[in-house]
């Protein structure tokens, strides 16, 4: 959108248009009442980055490939860039910035820290948002397809390496830090 | 993206209504499909309305006779993890956990994901131009380009593209009904008719018109659901499209397959049953992996390989057997 400058006619019709086309968003933003106002194709990555300040959420693929701008709505993890904001009114979004308790961080963050769970560190943001929503998947007793059977309960018990990297493989990283990932995912599970 | 206008439906049969009334309106559920549609240029609508609002249709059913109704915003997560679906219909659990990804089958729709478009690099590449989807008449690039994870089946002059989903493969075996309400009410469409060939029209990926909405898929009870495997074979151990994927069920008598349920993935432009084979396996041991080959080699007598994909012919075969076997272990 181009940026109007006062006192031009012709530009301010395409303001009066432009207004016209934007909707108002209320979001319940790391458990605060945020409100943005955007044009309807803006995706809640963009207006997470661009709206709201919130730049803990990377933008990498834009196609829903990489998982880099994992976030969770309603507590389940979701690609931010591939949905729109204006369908999220009134919902809970938790982005990275809203992990940590209280100046504490997440279990899942410290561990990523201890097992060095990044190198570049553009990955992690999504990493840590998949891994702490997919421990909770897990304790729901969702299975996945690296589980033999899926007739039976999973348990949290249940939840080996090979079912972590299965169920992480919508986070890439170009670093290739999944050993230590996996780790850092393991700790926090197992902590939980 | 383009600038588009966006709403909320909160009645079908307005929502139903506005479809039918405006070309350029299309409904939006997870819109994990049609958002990258929509980023690659590949689709314009002008009018996005959000179903997800609608009363009633992300419920998962048990029907009276044994079967299964799935509302169509059920998110493919809530299904895969449902009790119900994974003891009577494992098949359709274990098709909706191998697709996609955790985030995606989170947000992804039942109802979407059997609307999702045919993958083709040159569909989805808008520098090529040449793809009778993107640009009917245009002709296909795919054709004579790389065609390595192309058709097998029923493939045209004008699209060799495949069909992705992998819960549609699941759903063909189980002889699902996809429930349509469109303006002149409800109507039911057997599974295997949903999608279509491409033939000279491959921009039409399903028998769908204007004011027609996916409300479910029922599922009806059967006498294999129990003893079903579904298995997809890729380039990547996970979050990948299928090379070739395959649902399989069986009711066994004595270890004798007394009735069997066959259907591919990623070897067409729709989910691709194999009747042929599933009549030549009745009364074969499942432990007779010569015989059951043979069976199964019946349904590959019209496969048309391209250039680059006639691994596909024989992968697929050993990927039928490999999910029969499994399946026949269940029971």
């Amino acid at each position: 959108m181009q940026k109007i400058e006062p006192g031009d006619a012709e530009m301010t019709e395409r303001q009066k248009q432009d207004d016209a086309a934007l909707v108002t968003v209320n979001l319940i933003l790391n458990n605060q009442p945020r409100t943005v106002t955007v044009e309807p194709r803006t995706t809640l990555l963009d207006a997470l980055r661009e709206k709201l300040s919130l730049t803990g959420t990377k933008k990498a693929c834009d196609r829903g490939e990489c998982g880099a701008c994992t976030v969770h709505v309603e507590g389940r993890r979701v690609l931010s860039c591939m949905t729109l904001v204006a369908m999220h009114e009134g919902k809970n979004i938790t982005t990275i910035e809203g992990l940590e308790q209280n100046g504490k961080l997440h279990p899942l963050q410290s561990a990523f820290i201890e097992h060095d769970g990044f190198q570049c560190g553009f990955c992690t943001a999504g990493q840590i948002m998949s891994g702490v929503a997919m421990i909770e998947e897990a304790k729901a007793g969702w299975p996945s397809a690296a589980t033999a059977d899926p007739r039976r309960p999973f348990a949290l018990a249940d939840l080996s390496r090979a079912e972590i990297r299965e169920r992480m493989s919508g986070n890439l990283c170009r670093c290739a830090c999944y050993p230590n990932i996996v780790d850092a995912v393991a700790e926090a599970a197992a902590r939980s | 993206m383009h600038p588009f206008a966006l709403s909320r439906a909160d009645d079908p049969a307005q929502a139903i209504a506005a479809h039918a009334l405006d070309p350029q309106l299309a409904f939006i559920a997870g819109g994990t499909d049609l958002i990258g549609l929509m980023k690659d240029h590949a689709a314009h609508p002008e009018h996005l309305l959000d179903i997800n609002g609608l009363p009633n249709m992300a419920e998962i059913d048990a029907l009276p006779a044994g079967g299964l109704r799935i509302g169509a915003l059920a998110r493919m997560s809530d299904v895969a993890a449902d009790m119900e679906v994974r003891r009577r219909f494992p098949v359709i659990a274990e098709a909706l956990l191998f697709a996609a990804s955790g985030q995606l089958r989170n947000m992804a729709s039942i109802g979407g994901n059997i609307m999702q478009r045919t993958r083709c690099a040159y569909f989805r590449d808008e520098t090529d131009g040449r793809c009778n989807k993107r640009n009917p008449g245009s002709g296909c690039a795919a054709l004579h380009g790389l065609n390595r994870n192309h058709a097998i089946f029923g493939w045209s002059q004008s699209c060799v593209a495949t069909n992705p989903s992998d819960l549609a493969v699941a759903l063909a075996a189980m002889d699902a009904i996809v429930i349509v309400r469109g303006q002149a009410g409800e109507r039911r469409i057997p599974f295997t008719d949903f999608h279509r060939l491409p033939g000279s029209t491959p921009e039409r990926d399903n028998v769908l018109g204007r004011g027609d909405l996916i409300v479910a898929v029922e599922v009806p009870a059967n006498a294999e659901a129990r003893a079903s495997h579904y298995l997809k074979v890729r380039d990547r151990a996970s979050y990948e499209f299928a090379l070739v994927s395959a649902a399989a069920a069986v009711a066994t008598d004595g270890g004798h397959i007394r009735s069997a349920r066959l259907a591919m993935g990623g070897v067409a432009h729709k989910p691709w049953r194999l009747t042929a084979a599933e009549s030549g396996l009745r009364g074969i041991s499942l432990d007779d992996s010569d015989a059951l080959e043979s069976a199964i080699a019946a349904s590959f007598s019209d496969a048309r390989a391209l250039a680059h994909n006639a691994f596909k012919v024989e992968l697929a075969q050993r990927v039928v057997l490999r999910a029969l076997q499994t399946a026949g272990a269940r029971t």
